[in-house]
């Protein structure tokens, strides 16, 4: 019985996530008197593998196959079931990513569970694992407990644990060669690519006002554009603006779009759903305006404004004006 | 081209939850309710489909009787006809939804299954996948193109950081649709005259022959999250929060 890490990497470059999930192994291995492993897929990553062997683990399986070259979830779970026949491990955490999003619950449901997805934190009672996951967008939290026979699944989100905790030590590495057929395979998937050059490197911004569902109608986004040029910064939108064509896609903060960390990050009607959060979290100064006092934004907030934006907005650029 | 849209009624987006007192679940109570939004793109995404291909479009809804709104809506846009899932959620884990899901399709022989990437209210972002695994289907997700091709389809999924991919594959498939796929279309009062008339075929778990077993997920409790960041809020009129938000930028965060 063990934990098991299943770690992302692409094209030899890792995820970022995946020391964050290797971290999380390691943690629920202490607590629960366990052994944490990890594993990573491809073709050719016995180097990649490698370099775990100076992490604390018992093992780290180097997933070899030229067909888990382009990731297919037909390939990917054919090789980790075959991981799972083989080793047994109790419990498998994955990073939150696109990938495992697109595979996991179809691993999941080959044995006949339900991984429980986008995990933010985990506790251990009377030897079992406890995890926290949100519902509502972010709106509730909820305890989630593991039912029937291992193996259990669970994905972890961007942030819920820290990449530089893992634990330092020796690991023996190990290959595993799963079979897998070209017939198997039924997705044929492409070169990955971006749509244009971006004009807009928002990256780059000192200071950025990002504009949310708040706003309502296209029109009004002018009022926040005003903002952002008296405060000197770039004007951003979290992405149901983008979907409504109201701003480019170019100007979107989240998981889909830019990931920013600005000296000041302005959200002006947007209630935080997770997907926002990740791409603007690390910025230094948080402010948030926004009329429900429970909205997630407040819970990355520095500073905040409870109230309708149509009225502090105002305000606030003629605040703004004068203190410049 | 036969498509088949799965389809869940979510509480309102702007909705206040409070906690239900067994805290196993949020109190239903005069909550409104609406389509789950990355749905209402899979259906357009279904529509525009059979406007270009031609075909069939019927929605698919698992859900108790207030469903039937959602499903109204869905048929007075323009899907052809609809099967109505009667049941509480509840009871039911992800994989449990998935399977009366599945019963429900399967003798429809659809081409295409359609479902949005997630619901707001779970959250999960599963079922859809779970769904083509229980049928046997490829899948994949996050979609924000849809075309025929020689073979099959050929699809365009959202990755991180702005990147796409297109991938091809065989019919029958199934597609989780990201929010954002194509604008939204209105119902037309045509639209909303003809759907009356149109056939909802009510079915339950039982009629299915699904049982909700033992979950392999159970939610053991559920509760507001606890505010861990100490927001320094100001108060009093637009006014004066907005000038005393300017200070606390100038003099103490130092970002003006």
């Amino acid at each position: 019985m063990s934990i098991l890490a299943v770690l992302e990497q692409r094209s030899g470059q890792w995820n970022r996530m995946s020391f964050e999930t290797l971290a999380a192994a390691q943690q629920l291995a202490k607590e629960l008197g366990d052994t944490a492993s990890a594993a990573v897929l491809g073709d050719g990553v016995e180097a990649l593998a490698g370099e775990l062997a100076s992490k604390q683990l018992e093992k780290v399986y180097a997933v070899e196959h030229e067909l888990l070259k382009d990731y297919t979830p037909d390939a990917y779970c054919a090789a980790l079931g075959q991981l799972i026949d083989r080793f047994h491990p109790a419990v498998l955490v994955f990073p939150h990513t696109y990938q495992v999003r697109d595979f996991l619950p179809k691993l999941a449901t080959s044995r006949n569970r339900v991984a429980v997805s986008d995990v933010i934190a985990h506790r251990v009672e009377n030897g079992h694992a406890i995890v926290v996951r949100q519902l509502f967008q972010g709106k509730v939290n909820a305890d989630v407990r593991f039912g029937g026979e291992f193996p259990h699944f669970a994905s972890l989100q961007a942030g819920a644990y820290r990449a530089d905790q893992v634990a330092e030590g020796t690991a023996a590495v190990e290959v595993f060669h799963p079979s897998i057929l070209p017939g198997q395979i039924r997705t044929a998937p492409q070169e990955l690519f971006r749509e244009s050059q971006r004009a807009v490197d928002l990256g780059a911004a000192d200071i950025i006002v990002s504009v949310g569902r708040g706003i309502k109608e296209a029109d009004n986004i002018a009022l926040v554009q005003e903002l952002a040029d008296a405060l000197g910064g770039e004007l951003a939108a979290s992405r149901p603006i983008c979907d409504a064509g109201w701003l480019p896609m170019e100007r979107q903060v989240g998981s889909s779009g830019q990931t920013v960390a600005p000296k000041l990050y302005l959200a002006v009607g947007i209630s935080g759903a997770i997907q926002h959060l990740v791409g603007m979290k690390g910025s230094r100064t948080v402010v948030a305006i926004n009329k429900d006092a429970d909205a997630p934004i407040f819970e990355v907030a520095d500073y905040g404004i409870v109230g309708d934006l149509f009225q502090v907005v105002p305000e606030l650029i003629a605040a703004v004006k004068k203190a410049k | 081209m036969k498509i088949v849209v799965a389809i869940k009624q979510v509480p309102a987006r702007d909705s206040q939850l409070r906690i239900a007192p067994a805290a196993k679940w949020i109190d239903e109570a005069d909550l409104s309710y609406e389509i789950n939004e990355p749905d209402a793109y899979a259906l357009e995404a279904g529509l525009q489909l059979k406007e270009r291909n031609g075909g069939e479009v019927v929605a698919l809804s698992a859900g108790p009787a207030r469903s039937a709104t959602t499903i109204r809506e869905a048929l007075a846009k323009g899907a052809d006809r609809a099967i109505h899932i009667d049941e509480d959620l509840a009871a039911f884990d992800p994989l449990a939804v998935a399977q009366m899901l599945a019963a429900a399709v399967k003798g429809e022989g659809a081409d295409l299954i359609l479902t949005g990437l997630q619901s707001d209210d779970l959250g999960y972002g599963q079922t859809g996948v779970i769904l083509a695994e229980l049928l046997g289907m490829p899948h994949a997700t996050i979609i924000m193109q849809v075309e025929k091709s020689a073979g099959g389809i050929r699809v365009k999924r959202e990755l991180e950081d702005g990147w796409y991919q297109h991938v091809e594959m065989p019919l029958p498939a199934l597609l989780t649709i990201q929010s954002g796929f194509s604008k939204l279309r209105y119902a037309t009062l045509m639209g909303i005259k003809k759907a009356k008339s149109k056939e909802v075929r009510r079915v339950t778990a039982e009629s299915l022959g699904v049982a909700a077993g033992t979950p392999s997920v159970v939610l053991e409790r559920i509760y507001l999250p606890e505010r861990t960041k100490h927001t320094q809020l100001f108060e009093g009129s637009p006014k004066e929060a907005a000038a005393q938000l300017v200070e606390k930028l100038k003099f103490e965060a130092r970002v003006i």
